[in-house]
């Protein structure tokens, strides 16, 4: 029997995604043979935007690279800036940092769960899930001002204080997801279909995942205990004893499939919390800005010379920016990556050998901003005939085989 | 698993590279109340050498790749390859910037895909925004650029074949950035 492949590409712009991308499946009948992957369409040139505008300016473009990371773009950012021209952040306000990137974390990770339940079929957990990310959205607005883009960041500190309230309030959002953690789990490891949809799904061995350079849940759910707050504790981490999750902790064994990295991001969540209430109770009193003239400030920054990076782990991975100043009221240079850039071509080997049903989770499992797949086309390659998927088509598909394999 | 010391990495360099490792620079960051510390490690190498640099990285633990920064400093392009090494444990990480000069006649290096594959996309990147040469990287399509883009015209290069409103002749005004015979090709 010969063996003809087709070609499927996926892609490339949704305008509501943060990544829109192309994939190109070549594919011999359900089995994926190979991907090539085409990102970059939507490739809006903030670094160079940045590089001609100051730092202070810089902060709130970098909170726009991403809806979901907006507290971890600028976090990484200042630190950058913040070495480059060696400003001290007091202790208050690295603590008040670390909460705001952890209440993003929670709300990242719940975010991703309803996407994955949705991708596999599941509306009702995808709604529930959602449902309880609202809590910590609102707890983020009481707090910043914002559900998302919080203008909390700025070099040398925070633009917000914590009160007494806002504190009980912070504690109070806690003590609800310690209440739902139980049935989140309940939902995403006890579930049957769950784990025959995402058990053995999308492999991502620790050997490629060290050799692509994976970052964030996606690396540590295949086994490499790899985490920024970990391993180069910065701003308040270093006073707290967080430690990189890694499925075995609750399995026993590492087996760098989808299932795997819902234990990691479900684990993440509750490290979330308990991170918090560290912060909340060894919070010191004090100034929560080195400068809080802005004026005197950016004269500092337009004297200084010094280059610097910036590490954050955020809810996808290690985030990192490169700084260079050279007395100069913009930045020389300002590079910055996020996690999904060393992530994507983790995809290769993941959907390698997978089928066409399985795509979507697969590729929601790195927590890319995903669904990127608004059409898809199916090239015939012997008569030209061309017909078009469209996402909803593809999320048929998973769907089906959802309902197809639950006993 | 024994851990070097900063210093000790930075002499190992030495001794192995001699005269290539032309600057070194360790930096230690304290943060929190207890005031622990970590450490990040400059260091400026020819680029002739840069390959033998990742290689003797690898030597220590295999590396963690971040990203490539680049930047035109006029009649040099700078590149820096950010890296890490010794996950796993607290405080135990140091970041490791390898920064090489290449002259803008000779924008040429060795890849370091064979290394570590995980750099291809970041190479892709520095070759589309910065015109560099990656010896050895297969010829692929844009990545982050248009297919469209010109030829020759590179966002992030600061002379003239870079694009408004950096360059400095003020020739270029945005103009250069779609290449209209390709326009037509794809149409």
């Amino acid at each position: 029997m010969s063996k003809i492949t087709y070609s499927i590409p996926i892609g490339p712009v949704h305008p509501s995604l943060e990544e829109p991308m192309t994939f190109n499946f070549e594919v011999h009948g359900e089995h994926i043979e190979n991907v090539y992957l085409a990102p970059g369409d939507n490739h809006r040139g903030i670094e160079f935007m940045g590089m001609q505008r100051n730092p202070v300016q810089i902060i709130y473009l970098a909170e726009r690279i991403c809806g979901i990371c907006s507290a971890s773009h600028p976090f990484a950012f200042c630190q950058a800036v913040e070495n480059a021209a060696e400003i001290e952040v007091p202790v208050r306000a690295q603590y008040i940092r670390v909460v705001i990137a952890e209440l993003e974390r929670i709300h990242s990770h719940i975010l991703w769960a309803g996407v994955a339940a949705h991708e596999l079929g599941f509306d009702s957990v995808f709604y529930l899930s959602w449902r309880a990310r609202e809590e910590v959205l609102d707890i983020l607005e009481r707090l910043t001002g914002n559900r998302i883009n919080y203008g909390m960041f700025m070099i040398g500190g925070v633009r917000r204080d914590f009160s007494q309230e806002l504190i009980l309030g912070i504690r109070k959002t806690l003590d609800y997801y310690k209440d739902i953690y139980g049935k989140l789990e309940d939902i995403f490891l006890k579930d049957p279909s769950i784990a025959l949809r995402t058990k053995n799904v999308g492999i991502l061995t620790k050997e490629d995942a060290l050799r692509l350079c994976a970052v964030g849940p996606t690396a540590r759910a295949s086994g490499l205990n790899k985490d920024v707050r970990q391993d180069q504790p910065y701003a308040a981490y270093a006073d707290l004893e967080v430690k990189a999750i890694t499925p075995d902790v609750l399995t026993g064994e590492v087996n760098g499939d989808v299932y795997d990295r819902i234990i990691v991001r479900l684990l993440e969540l509750l490290q979330s919390v308990q991170i918090i209430e560290q912060c909340l109770d060894n919070m010191p009193s004090g100034e929560i800005i080195n400068e809080p003239k802005l004026v005197k400030l950016l004269n500092q920054l337009k004297k200084a010379k010094g280059m610097g990076i910036g590490r954050h782990e955020a809810p996808r991975g290690e985030c990192i920016h490169y700084v260079k100043l050279n007395e100069a009221e913009n930045p020389e240079v300002w590079k910055a990556r996020a996690p999904t850039y060393n992530n994507l071509m983790t995809w290769v080997p993941m959907l390698l050998g997978q089928q066409i049903a399985d795509i979507p989770i697969v590729i929601a499992s790195i927590d890319p901003c995903i669904a990127c797949m608004d059409r898809v086309t199916i090239l015939n390659q012997d008569n030209g005939q061309k017909n078009i998927l469209t996402k909803e088509d593809l999320h048929k598909l998973s769907v089906q085989k959802t309902r197809r394999i639950t006993p | 698993m024994d851990y070097m010391k900063p210093e000790e990495i930075v002499e190992y360099f030495k001794s192995n590279l001699g005269q290539s490792v032309i600057e070194s620079k360790i930096e230690t960051k304290i943060s929190g109340i207890k005031k622990k510390s970590y450490n990040i490690i400059w260091l400026k190498v020819k680029p002739e050498n840069l390959k033998d640099a990742v290689k003797l990285l690898g030597k220590i633990d295999y590396p963690h790749f971040a990203i490539i920064s680049g930047d035109d400093i006029g009649e040099e392009i700078e590149l820096i390859y950010h890296f890490s090494i010794y996950y796993g444990e607290r405080f135990k990480e140091i970041s490791i910037n390898l920064t090489t000069s290449l002259p803008k006649g000779d924008l040429k290096i060795p890849t370091i895909t064979d290394l570590i594959p995980g750099v291809q996309t970041s190479e892709r990147e520095m070759k589309e925004m910065m015109g560099i040469t990656f010896e050895g990287l297969p010829d692929l399509p844009n990545i982050f650029l248009p297919i469209d883009f010109s030829k020759g015209v590179f966002p992030f290069r600061k002379d003239e074949k870079g694009v408004y409103p950096l360059s400095k002749n003020g020739k270029y005004i945005g103009g250069n950035i779609i290449d209209k015979e390709e326009v037509k090709k794809v149409e």
